[in-house]
């Protein structure tokens, strides 16, 4: 395919001890060009009323997300569905307050997602760090390590708040505002750097593709 | 029927298109009514193939390697290879298929082809939940196919033929020649053996969702998973018209055997929706016991009653 | 309660014991004597329950107190045992071969305070703060307002209120015309 801005230059991977380096992939993150209007409008289309959420609560917002698949608000009916495996979802709900131990996870997770995908900030934690604003172990700004679509405010915001947020990232999605993979791949030292300031052993590649 | 080989890969082309969208329609109905038993609306029926395309839009995809990348195409090549042998609808040219040129032997071979491609597939996958699922799968496999053995012997000692259209074709003769009928124990079963084959509830060991998320395609993402759902719609309505020929007197045109299909798919659903996972040992055990015997018993009525 | 008490004093000779509750009370020992005490009163006295250990720091007094928090099942009882420690290496005892589950405990202080459990397996390995490079962070000393701002880019325009005065003005904003 040819829709992809390539960027060949290959990552350190300086986590990782010398003789594992050959064992993983030092490619970088590629962005990707839309490929033409009318294809993108109907997949975009396709992708609003097909999210896959990643079944990963990474705080106290993740309870919110349960009573989503109940009878009384059943997600279900707007094509959204938990998913168990990062390699299938699509949505990344970050529920709350992330210490910065599931931050090294939840960036994990993320890229192993396949793009296109979505990240959702629930609740202030994610915002500016709520009541854990001044916390040694909390971040305060989710949107210096991973691209936010769409934040949802409250702490904790209901389940219908959530709806809310999700039918507007539905939208959103199918007007193509969000580009949260290639902006994660276009200013990917950017978040790299910021990601490593905070989390102290990174024994892991620079890119979990 | 003699036709030329253009013809004959565009009438396979429809059938297939026709199945796989009809089957993925099922599965969306089945959605809707195990939500409607949960007392919600449930998605839309098209649910299942919205999933598909986003799947296949997927901009990036990974793979671990050759056969993980067959796997997916072993398991559609199963479900094809399952489908093209079975008419689909009896006496049509269009959707008969190729059933003139296999038989029952190898649909059945074909049914187990596409599940031995996937166990390699997600076996190099590495994810330990792939490998729990495969083995899982494996087993019940081998604990469901032997009442449906059992059954098919019955069949074939019953029909004196091994092909399915012959199958069909004698049980044309009004309700009462279905095998339902003459051969009831035969056709329960190998209904408790469909039950295994649809990997619902009780018996939906292999996905489990609460227990090994969701077993062999843990790793499979983008078209790969595209590919496995567009199987997942084909596969089922191949084994779906594989039971209505051979023991609910098949279908001459398309409104018969969607009802067919479709009560017999609703039969699978309403016990899914009802009934609590089985263990893996628990599946096994069932299979093993009463349905074996009424296997057993179906072949000795048929061969010395 | 009563009962024990005195024995404790009869058999150890503690003197400060703080009784907070007719079920609860608070005992300071010295920090060698710590796994015998807590032996006998597993063993002997059905203190069988190890609710949790804790640590509070005393930049003031150049200490850090841990507290050993034991139940009794039969009676309902609640004992703690205290311990003060020197805080500029703070060492203590391991008793993880009287609670397997200790060990946990103790690594999780020697993340967050700082205190050494010569021979607790594991000790060393990462429990919350992975990496941590810093002063342990629940010492008193540790400014976390300081390290959040210069670490996690705080978003600016965070505002406080007093909560009362706040809230009067919410709930009755002709209160403030009135005067």
């Amino acid at each position: 395919m040819d829709n992809k801005e390539i960027n060949n230059t290959k990552l350190a991977n300086e986590g990782l001890s010398e003789q594992d380096r050959p064992l993983f992939c030092d490619a970088r993150p590629q962005s990707y060009k839309p490929l033409g209007k009318y294809v993108e409008k109907f997949l975009n289309w396709a992708r609003a009323n097909s999210l896959w959420i990643l079944g990963y609560g990474t705080g106290c917002g993740a309870i919110e997300l349960r009573p989503l698949m109940t009878a009384r608000f059943d997600m279900f009916r707007w094509g959204l569905a938990p998913r168990p495996t990062p390699r299938q979802a699509g949505v990344f709900v970050i529920g709350g307050y992330m210490s910065v131990k599931t931050l090294k996870r939840v960036i994990r997770s993320y890229e192993q997602m396949q793009g296109p995908k979505f990240v959702i900030g629930l609740g202030s934690c994610t915002i500016n760090g709520g009541m854990y604003w001044d916390s040694y172990n909390t971040i305060n700004r989710l949107d210096h390590y991973l691209p936010v679509d769409i934040y949802i405010t409250g702490c904790m915001p209901r389940p219908e708040a959530l709806i809310a947020g999700f039918n507007k990232l539905k939208e959103m999605i199918k007007a193509g505002e969000t580009d949260g993979q290639n902006e994660y791949a276009r200013n990917f030292d950017w978040y790299k750097a910021n990601q490593k300031k905070i989390v102290k052993d990174w024994n892991m590649p620079d890119y979990n593709w | 029927m003699e036709h030329g080989l253009f013809i004959s890969i565009i009438y396979a082309f429809i059938s297939l298109s026709v199945a796989t969208i009809w089957g993925l329609l099922l599965g969306g109905i089945a959605l809707k009514v195990v939500a409607r038993a949960h007392g919600r609306f449930g998605p839309p029926v098209w649910q299942p193939i919205i999933d598909i395309i986003k799947n296949n839009a997927r901009r990036t995809s990974i793979s671990h390697g050759i056969m993980y990348f067959l796997g997916p195409v072993f398991r559609i090549a199963g479900g094809m290879g399952t489908f093209l042998f079975i008419p689909f609808i009896f006496g049509s040219s269009v959707f008969g298929n190729f059933s003139f040129a296999g038989d029952l032997f190898l649909v059945m071979y074909f049914i187990f082809f596409g599940q031995l491609g996937m166990a390699l597939g997600a076996g190099e996958s590495g994810h330990p939940y792939s490998a729990i699922g495969v083995a899982r799968g494996l087993s019940q496999m081998t604990a469901f196919e032997l009442p449906f053995a059992l059954s098919v012997i019955s069949l074939v000692i019953q029909y004196g033929t091994l092909n399915i259209t012959s199958i069909v074709a004698a049980q044309q003769g009004g309700l009462l020649s279905w095998t339902l009928f003459t051969n009831p124990l035969a056709t329960i079963a190998a209904l408790i053996s469909l039950q295994g084959m649809n990997m619902h509830n009780p018996f939906s060991i292999v996905i489990a969702p609460q227990e090994i998320p969701i077993g062999p395609p843990t790793e499979y993402h983008s078209n790969f998973l595209g590919l496995l759902q567009t199987n997942r719609g084909l596969f089922n309505i191949a084994k779906l018209a594989l039971f209505m020929n051979l023991y609910f007197g098949g279908a001459t045109n398309i409104a018969v055997m969607i009802l067919k299909t479709f009560l017999l798919y609703m039969l699978t659903i309403f016990i899914g929706a009802s009934f609590p996972r089985f263990r893996t040992e628990q599946s096994i055990r069932f299979f093993l016991g009463v349905p074996t015997v009424i296997g057993i018993l179906a072949v000795i009525v048929i061969a010395y009653l | 309660m009563q009962e024990i008490l005195n024995k404790l004093i009869d058999r150890y000779a503690i003197e400060p014991i703080q009784e907070n509750r007719h079920n609860q009370a608070f005992v300071t020992i010295e920090k060698n004597r710590l796994p015998d005490v807590l032996t006998w009163l597993r063993d002997y006295e059905d203190y069988t329950h190890l609710a949790f250990i804790t640590a509070v720091d005393y930049p003031e007094i150049e200490k850090i107190q841990l507290t050993y928090m034991l139940h009794n099942y039969i009676l309902h009882t609640d004992l703690g045992l205290r311990v003060l420690l020197d805080r500029t290496r703070p060492e203590m005892v391991s008793i993880h071969h009287l609670w397997k589950q200790v060990a946990t405990y103790q690594r999780e202080l020697r993340e967050m305070f700082g205190i050494d459990f010569p021979g607790s397996p594991g000790l060393q390995e990462n429990f919350a703060l992975e990496g941590w490079k810093d002063i342990p962070p629940m010492r008193r000393d540790f400014d976390t307002k300081e390290y959040s701002e210069k670490t996690y880019f705080p978003r600016p325009g965070r505002q406080t209120h007093d909560p009362k005065e706040y809230m009067k003005e919410k709930l009755y904003p002709s209160a403030k015309e009135d005067k």
